[in-house]
């Protein structure tokens, strides 16, 4: 069997699939907060707790209501992007204008929260929640047994990905988003309701982490703190893309989830530390991020 | 004629309203000083100094967020940093004595803070405090790797030792007025950096960096230098708390601790002198007694709360907010 | 032995000494506090619901010893040694507490026995894991109740080599307790003539072990052993089933789960996993009689932990009114003279290094099939005994033992 580094070519293949899969993860996630930085210029901290709320809420209502698997992928974002409008709308949108980092501050204080009251409700062991039957099973390819899972995981991850930055990046709507959280009163000359699209594009944010959330409740422990480790990871993840950056958010999230895959295979400890390591270094070349613009 | 009279009346009039302020503040300054001389005869010493190690850690970060603009999202390594190696050392080392150990922490993370402003101290905003938090987590990665912090067990049974070989720190009372006397040390000190002509020019970096560029300040260097300052005594405040407890753990280290201390400073009035005092003597109370208390399964949840609270109402801080009501109604 | 000799008169001396100055009780009350993870990630193996054994059994002992009140007092670790020792030196130097029970977090529980040697009180620690607390930790004041490493390994390791998994690949965590899993289940497998083919140390914590399971895949090792807990060792276990480890012929074991973590994931993921446990609810009809009080106050199974609490502080309580003092030493050597015979253990013994040595049981995970409710989780596959199951004093670095 042919090696690279003394681990096997398959293994190594395996590996590099995983890594991408996980890639394709962390850019859903990295993305609404890519957005919600890049149109609102608001640092979610409250990112990491969305995450985990969409799949708590994906578990709550099967077990409360037997809502299934595709009911929940559009009932759950829409729901935390629900509670994401009601966020800007009573909290975000007083501190509109501060300094950015009241915006960190605030939904820092408001992961705390959501996170200390829902560990109090349903404890930290976490809830269950069974893949749906559809799923059983995999693909058995040369190098590794690919899970049907994982592979619907990168599929749409990837096409929710590649919409939503086509939806902004190259639509007429877009346009008027970009512009409206950029001039608003312009925009609001034009009779377009900027405080809504503020709310809404913040809701919208959320709800793509709450997305990530509820392609995660079948494969990981769903628990309340489950977000809080993952957000400090994306959130390395935007930086070294560049804040704001819509398509360096997606780039990077797989990049990332590569180099993190190959961290795992030949030297696991360093696994969760990786990515800083290539914030720093990457930072020092490109104070911007890899695609971010200098201000 | 009428011109200069006036001018000079208003001179007189400003110069009195600063001897009052002046007086006052000495007076607020006095009562504080024999509060905390006489704290340790009706509260318990350790918790005291508890209080003290974590307000000297908010003073420290207060130079850098609250005077300088800088907000660090990595402070948490210089705290562990300087507490680990004052606990190594003196666990290992007994011919060490007590403040040398304490020497040697805050050296090893001020070191550390040069290296960490080198990375860093480029970047703007959001970046800069991204930088900070990942090195911070680098640091973290290596405290749990290595052997000799115990990793999640942590660094226990720390002697606390004489310091200069001579005062027995193991008398609480003795540790209680050594913790003190470096506090008040340091607070004056950062008393002093402020006010000074250096000081200044921090302010003028906060305010408008491209203007304090312009006027040929090389921004770099005085911001690097209050990084270094401010690393170093939070190590100072790590070190010192580690004799206190007599262990050093990873609590310390992690990123919590960087946004907790953000939480003191922010809650007690951030670009203050008393602020960070206030907010630490506050958080770390309200941690306490809540955790003891009937709602000791809610504090996270509570210092959230009081995490928003801050931010939509009292962005100023406690003493922020005194210090308005006073301008406005004392004059 | 002469050692063992002299601690043990000694300690009768002092027994003696203090049974004839003060055979009292101090300041009129035990005292008793709480110290647990109430909010963060060991919250439900032990933390509120935990208090609530111990408020059961000072209930059921009848609220008084031998007509003193028995008062309780609780607090939230955090996970931090610092703010528990603030907290556990005001108990003991302001309240006068005489026993600290729960004790979850090792660097809480290391941090808290200093402070309670310092000051002559007890500590009874139910749910830490580390074997290093009786050993090189040990202190003539705390004693480990329920589990540790040791048995761990060495139920699940030997029992699984001796079925045939002779070749294993381990996931460990990667921190202190990982390291201590590893090195334990490493000397339990070689010792029984099987071998360690690959390891990997993950960070702790981690969501995604899908990377680690295909390298387990890849190595083709009979076993894939565990050495993590909670969240890791849940998410390794829905990983391994999602990509078809025991499917393809591999076993998993376990090293540390609780119930809570088991019922967590369901029988249906969790089928046939091996682990070791001290305790399980559906043992006998004291077991079960006692569980079904729990739930009622709970609205969940005990795990080991919560049964050890309420089983320990009778234990302790027993002692008190025995001895008729709360004087820490003649408590601890009362609860060390009294073998321990409840819903908890049978012939429980406490040794001199502080560890409570007991039956410990290999235990499987039941299938859907089998499992008649959410709860009805495992099938207790043989008793280990405790002499077995157990690090002996031979091997012990406890300073008590040695000198």
């Amino acid at each position: 069997m042919s090696m690279i580094f003394g681990v096997p070519l398959a293994v190594l293949s395996g590996q590099l699939l995983i890594g991408f899969i996980n890639g394709a993860f962390y850019a859903l996630l990295s993305l609404g907060l890519a957005i919600i930085f890049g149109l609102l210029k608001i640092i979610n901290f409250a990112h990491g707790a969305m995450y985990m709320l969409g799949a708590l809420v994906t578990v709550v209502l099967f077990n409360t209501l037997g809502v299934n698997y595709w009911v929940a992928l559009f009932l759950a974002p829409l729901l935390v992007g629900a509670f994401g409008v009601l966020i800007e709308y009573f909290l975000l949108r007083r501190i509109a204008g501060q300094d950015h980092i009241y915006s960190l501050l605030l939904t820092f204080g408001v992961a705390l929260i959501i996170q200390g009251v829902l560990t109090n409700i349903y404890g930290v062991s976490g809830l269950r929640y069974a893949m749906p039957d559809m799923f059983k099973g995999g693909f058995k390819l040369d190098f590794m047994f690919l899970p049907y899972y994982r592979a619907w995981v990168i599929v749409v991850a990837l096409l929710v990905c590649f919409g939503t930055w086509f939806v902004i990046e190259k639509t007429k709507l877009g346009a008027y988003l970009r512009a409206g959280t950029e001039d608003s009163q312009l925009m609001q000359g034009f009779g377009i309701n900027v405080p809504l699209l503020v709310s809404l594009t913040y809701g919208f944010g959320v709800a793509l982490a709450a997305f990530a959330g509820v392609l995660a409740a079948p494969i990981y422990s769903v628990t309340p703190g489950m977000g809080a480790n993952t957000l400090i990871v994306v959130f390395a993840v935007v930086v070294i893309g560049g804040m704001g950056s819509i398509g360096g958010a997606i780039i990077t999230g797989i990049l990332m989830g590569v180099i993190e895959g190959l961290t795992k295979t030949f030297y696991p400890p360093a696994s969760s530390a990786v990515i800083f390591l290539v914030m720093v270094v990457v930072l020092m070349f490109r104070p911007a991020g890899l695609f971010g613009k200098e201000a | 004629m009428s011109q200069s009279f006036d001018s000079s009346n208003v001179r007189k009039a400003i110069l009195d309203q600063q001897k009052s302020q002046d007086r006052r503040k000495m007076l607020l300054n006095g009562v504080l000083l024999l509060l905390l001389l006489a704290a340790p005869f009706a509260m318990y010493p350790v918790f005291l100094m508890k209080i003290l190690c974590f307000a000297l850690f908010a003073v420290a970060f207060n130079l850098l967020f609250g005077f300088t603009g800088l907000l660090s999202f990595g402070h948490a390594a210089f705290l562990a940093s300087g507490g680990y190696t004052t606990g190594y050392l003196l666990s290992n080392y007994s011919g060490l004595t007590t403040e040398m150990g304490i020497i040697a922490g805050t050296l090893v993370a001020t070191l550390l803070g040069l290296a960490f402003a080198l990375l860093s101290i480029r970047r703007q905003g959001i970046y800069f405090a991204m930088v900070t938090l990942a090195l911070a987590q680098l640091v973290y990665f290596f405290f749990v790797q290595s052997a000799f912090t115990g990793g999640e067990d942590g660094m226990h049974g720390i002697p606390r030792g004489h310091l200069f070989g001579l005062i027995d720190l193991s008398d609480n009372m003795n540790m209680y007025y050594f913790v003190l006397t470096v506090f008040i040390a340091c607070y004056l000190l950062v008393q002093r950096i402020v006010s000074s002509p250096y000081g200044q020019v921090l302010k003028a970096i906060k305010q408008n960096e491209p203007r304090a560029v312009s006027l040929g300040y090389n921004v770099d260097r005085y911001k690097t230098l209050a990084f270094v300052i401010s690393a170093a005594l939070a190590g100072l405040a790590g070190s010192m708390k580690s004799v206190v407890f007599q262990l050093a753990s990873l609590n310390d280290a992690h990123w919590h601790m960087s946004g907790e201390v953000i939480l003191m400073t922010l809650v007690g009035g951030m670009g203050t002198l008393l602020g960070p005092v206030i907010g630490a003597t506050f958080v770390v109370n309200i941690e306490y007694q809540l955790s003891q208390g009937p709602l000791r399964d809610w504090v996270d949840p509570i210092l959230g709360g009081i995490f928003v609270l801050t931010v939509l109402a009292f962005r100023s801080g406690i003493v922020g907010e005194i210090q308005k009501f006073m301008r406005k109604n004392l004059g | 032995m002469t050692m063992t000799k002299k601690l043990l008169t000694s300690a009768v001396a002092s027994a003696l000494m203090v049974g004839g100055a003060q055979a009292a009780i101090s300041d009129n009350t035990v005292k008793i506090g709480y110290l647990a993870d109430m909010s963060g990630t060991y919250r439900d193996l032990a933390g509120p619901n935990g208090l609530k054994a111990l408020e059961m059994a000072v209930k059921d002992f009848g609220g008084t010893v031998n007509g003193t009140k028995i008062e309780i007092v609780s607090a939230d670790d955090r996970n931090n040694p610092d703010s528990s020792s603030s907290t556990v030196r005001r108990w003991v130097e302001n309240d006068n507490v005489d026993m600290v029970a729960g004790l979850v977090a090792s660097s809480v529980t290391i941090a808290v026995s200093k402070i309670l040697e310092e000051n002559d009180r007890l500590g009874i620690v139910s749910g830490s894991a580390a074997s290093s607390i009786t050993n090189e930790h040990c202190t003539p004041n705390h004693i480990h109740y329920v589990y540790d490493t040791y048995p761990l390994a060495n139920g699940t390791a030997s029992a699984v080599v001796q079925e045939g998994g002779k070749s294993w690949y381990l996931m460990t965590a990667d921190y202190a307790f990982g390291h201590a899993l590893e090195a334990d289940v490493t000397r339990v497998v070689e010792a029984n003539g099987g071998e360690i083919v690959g390891s990997v140390r993950h960070p702790f914590p981690t969501q995604d072990f899908s990377s680690f399971v295909l390298q387990a895949q890849a190595s083709g090792a009979d076993v894939v052993g565990l050495a993590n807990a909670g969240s890791d060792t849940t998410n390794a276990i829905t990983t391994a089933s999602e990509f078809g480890v025991t499917q393809a012929g591999q076993t998993l074991a376990a090293l540390l789960l609780f119930l809570t973590d088991v019922h967590a994931l369901g029988a249906n993921t969790a089928q046939g996993i091996q682990l070791t446990t001290g305790w399980y609810w559906d043992m006998n009809d004291d077991t079960r009689a006692w569980s079904d009080r729990f739930m009622e106050e709970t609205g969940v199974r005990p795990t080991m932990v919560h049964a050890g609490i309420y089983s320990s502080t009778l234990h302790y309580l027993n002692a008190v009114a025995a001895a008729g003092t709360d004087d820490a030493q003649t408590v601890r050597k009362q609860m060390i003279d009294t073998p321990i015979n409840d819903m908890f253990a049978t012939d429980g013994r406490i040794r001199e290094d502080g560890r409570m040595v007991h039956d410990m049981y290999l235990a499987e995970v039941k299938t859907p099939a089998e499992s008649k409710n959410e709860w009805d989780l495992y099938k207790i596959l043989r008793t280990i005994p405790a002499d077995e199951a157990y690090r002996p004093l031979s091997e012990s670095k406890c300073k008590l033992v040695t000198n």
